[in-house]
């Protein structure tokens, strides 16, 4: 059920719902997607101080099914699937046998099969990958994407929100789990889960929910939020993106997201020798978290310099609403340790490297 | 969107208004609200000289950055402190508060009238 915008934009479900609240549209991931409505820094504070509601179908969902499924899934990702329980869900990379990044995904353990949710970019070129390296294994892999909805539901006010639309206890649910249940008397798939560094949830719906669903949790307080807030907030909480940090030339543990890696895990994952040879010969860069200390935002591209040297790239900047300072991330160079320029239209300006992330929320 | 009758305009979205041979730089209200909320001005030093066309600044929102262009050649004669503290002015008041630089004009340029510049929003919408 996904609609498609004179033949090259693919449209979600609630495209309507964004044309209505009078959504800047702009073309994202082969989707016509919201970067913003009322303005990227009401729609940041919404979700760090209320709740906010973005649409994530565009995200991509990809089944296992069969008596091989774990077999499959585990000789995909970096993480220990076997450690998962039913129920439970774990972040994790898919990489090539060079060790580079094929994507960042979130593994859902269900109780007979696996769930995987992709990047939209990257959804075709994943499920080929999943198949060419499968083929072997008694197991299916369904690209069940159009058959899905995402919405996903941040903020501190998120569970108070969601608690009066379902019959599913959320006090009880812990983060990173999930369960299947009603909202609002809808089919739903509801995950303790996020991208915005605050508690919140997403909600896998079929694609006529999506909108009626929308519009009972704008009524009840949730502010429409767009891509723009959505990149400054997993930023703010360190969180990598796929294109930016991540890419087919860096590996996850470049990228930082080395708690992903299970390298001892005991069925054989695809990378795991080069990331392994990587981690024993060192990295060839690493990925470092800093603040502008000069005048400026660095952006994704601009180059990171020491001694008029450039010794790496910022992956991505911006101003933090939070903060309301320069942040960003940047891919370096092993024994850049504490400060550098970044280069800004050609002005080196200074920069000041600090440990991730930059927000944390605090704990109930 | 606002396009006041006594301003000029450049095709890149900056407002000009001229009085006696100084010209006063913005960008318009389309411009900012393209741009969504302002978080950063990139201003040039005081004295500088600019032939029309050059890029002078920036400026940046949350999401996007704009390469800002000089309407007219001049030397810049006062720039916008203001927008070092406050950049959110650019949104609030692109016409008044929000005004980027002024120019001592030395060379004049083709630029837009109001009714053409409304002409062009309309091309580009």
């Amino acid at each position: 059920m996904v609609r498609v915008a004179d033949g090259t934009l693919r449209r979600t479900p609630l495209y309507d719902e964004h044309e209505k609240a009078g959504a800047r549209l702009v073309p994202f991931a082969g989707w016509e997607m919201p970067v913003q409505y009322e303005g990227v820094k009401a729609e940041h504070e919404a979700v760090r101080m209320a709740a906010g509601l973005f649409d994530v179908s565009h995200m991509g969902e990809v089944v296992f099914r069969g008596p091989d499924a774990e077999r499959a899934v585990q000789r995909l990702v970096t993480r220990d699937v076997s450690r998962l329980e039913a129920g439970q869900a774990g972040y994790a990379a898919v990489c090539y046998e060079s060790g580079g990044t094929v994507d960042d995904v979130l593994v859902y353990k269900n109780p007979d099969d696996f769930l995987v949710v992709v990047n939209a970019a990257n959804r075709e070129k994943d499920v080929a990958h999943f198949r060419e390296h499968t083929g072997d294994l008694d197991v299916e892999v369904v690209d069940e994407s159009d058959d899905w909805a995402l919405l996903a539901l941040q903020g501190p006010r998120a569970e108070e929100i969601l608690q009066n639309f379902t019959g599913s206890s959320l006090s009880d649910m812990k983060y990173y789990r999930h369960a299947v249940g009603e909202v609002d008397g809808r089919h739903a798939v509801i995950s303790r889960t996020g991208y915005t560094g605050e508690d919140g949830f997403e909600l896998y719906v079929r694609p006529d929910a999506a909108a009626p669903l929308w519009r009972r949790f704008v009524e009840a307080g949730a502010t429409p939020a767009g891509l723009g807030a959505r990149d400054t907030l997993r930023l703010e909480a360190g969180m990598c993106l796929y294109g930016n940090e991540l890419d087919e030339e860096t590996t996850p543990l470049e990228a930082g997201i080395g708690f992903a890696v299970h390298l001892d895990k005991e069925q054989e994952f695809l990378g795991q020798e080069a990331l392994r040879r990587e981690k024993e010969e060192g990295l060839r860069k690493k990925l470092v978290g800093f603040k502008v200390e000069g005048r400026g935002i660095a952006r994704h591209d601009h180059p990171v310099a020491l001694g008029g040297e450039t010794v790496g790239t910022v992956t991505s900047g911006t101003q933090s609403p939070t903060l309301g300072e320069a942040i960003g991330l940047a891919l370096v160079a092993p024994g850049v340790e504490d400060s550098f320029d970044v280069v800004i239209r050609d002005r080196p300006v200074p920069a000041r490297v600090v440990p991730l992330p930059f927000y944390k929320r605090e704990k109930k | 969107m606002a396009v006041p009758e006594d301003l000029q305009y450049t095709k890149s979205h900056e407002w000009v208004r001229i009085t006696d041979g100084v010209a006063t730089v913005g960008i318009t209200e389309h411009a900012q609200d393209e741009l969504g909320d302002v978080v950063f001005v990139e201003l040039p030093e005081q004295g500088a000289t600019l032939e029309a066309g050059d890029s002078f600044g920036a400026v940046e929102s949350v999401k996007a950055v704009s390469d800002l262009y000089a309407p007219v050649g001049g030397e810049v004669v006062e720039v916008n402190g203001t927008l070092e503290d406050s950049p959110e002015k650019i949104n609030e008041d692109p016409y008044g508060e929000g005004w980027i630089l002024k120019l001592q004009i030395s060379d004049e340029a083709d630029l837009l009238s109001a009714a053409d510049y409304e002409k062009l929003l309309e091309e580009e919408s």
